[in-house]
């Protein structure tokens, strides 16, 4: 029982708390900061997992960007009269079978093989090997990876002007 | 020496399963995508394990390209709310039925 050893399940039990906290608060923007507490969990299991660019990566993206843009979202719109939280009885109980049962089916799944359940060894991946291993064999995919970035890029500025084009038509046709 | 693969595996399928009631669930879109990024991020830590399990940065290199991807889903997911929020003035995933039951009054 290693200090890594402690690490890795108390952050693991801050993680799932903070993700059930999450998913289950009627307040979005809690929903978010419990979640961006949720990504920092997730960034040091990185670290611990040997892998600390992938671990600055995950708090400047997630936790920093995909996070801060969900609450700029949420400060844009204001929602007048919340509706339910959850869907109607008749769906609710499907989804939590579902989740539950894909919990419970991995689980056993995973507890079939006996290779799995020996402790890993503790490794490094060095940001810049990481790099130039990124580069030299999967170039082709990163740059696939920026071309859907730019598409992404446009298609938002597109949804967006429609969107506002719409509403301004809306507006006239008001007036 | 830290923990075995299979306890790494369990709290990422724990995380998948909590996204994906996030997105079956939940009665708001923007929560909806949410649970998507959370279902993401158990995919990447499970990739991240496998990477330290077989001793290669193979599964290190693969969340990279998760984390573009959620990046763009999020991008182009959250344009399209705030298009439907312009819209029909709400983010209620069951608006149609709503609608529907009300006899068209929406």
């Amino acid at each position: 029982m290693s200090i890594l050893t402690i690490l890795f399940y108390a952050i693991a039990l801050l993680i799932i708390a903070s993700t059930a906290m999450a998913v289950t608060r009627r307040n979005m923007v809690h929903a978010v900061l419990y979640l961006v507490l949720s990504f920092f969990g997730t960034a040091m299991l990185f670290y611990l997992l040997g892998a600390p660019f992938l671990a600055a990566l995950e708090i400047i993206i997630y936790a920093g960007a995909i996070m801060v843009l969900f609450l700029f979202l949420i400060m844009m719109i204001h929602l007048k009269k919340p509706s339910g939280m959850f869907f109607s009885v008749e769906q609710l109980l499907p989804a939590v079978g579902i989740s539950l049962g894909f919990f419970i089916v991995s689980t056993l799944l995973l507890g079939q093989d006996a290779m799995r359940w020996q402790p890993m060894a503790a490794a490094q991946a060095d940001p810049a090997d990481f790099g130039a291993y990124l580069f030299q064999t999967h170039w082709l995919a990163v740059e696939i990876a920026s071309m859907l970035l730019l598409v992404a890029l446009v298609g938002a500025y597109l949804l967006g002007l429609r969107a506002r084009r719409t509403n301004r038509s809306v507006e006239e046709a008001a007036s | 020496m830290i923990v075995p693969f299979s306890h790494l595996l369990i709290l990422s399928t724990l995380l998948f399963a909590l996204g994906l009631f996030a997105t079956l669930a939940r009665r708001n879109l923007i929560m909806m995508l949410l649970g998507i990024e959370i279902m993401l991020n158990a995919g990447a830590l499970a990739f991240v394990g496998a990477a330290l399990r077989w001793g290669q940065m193979e599964g290190q290199a693969v969340v990279i390209f998760i984390l573009a991807v959620a990046a763009t889903e999020v991008a182009v997911g959250l344009a399209a709310i705030v298009g439907l929020y312009r819209q029909t003035g709400s983010i209620d995933p069951a608006m149609e039925r709503v609608a529907i039951e009300e006899g068209g009054r929406h």
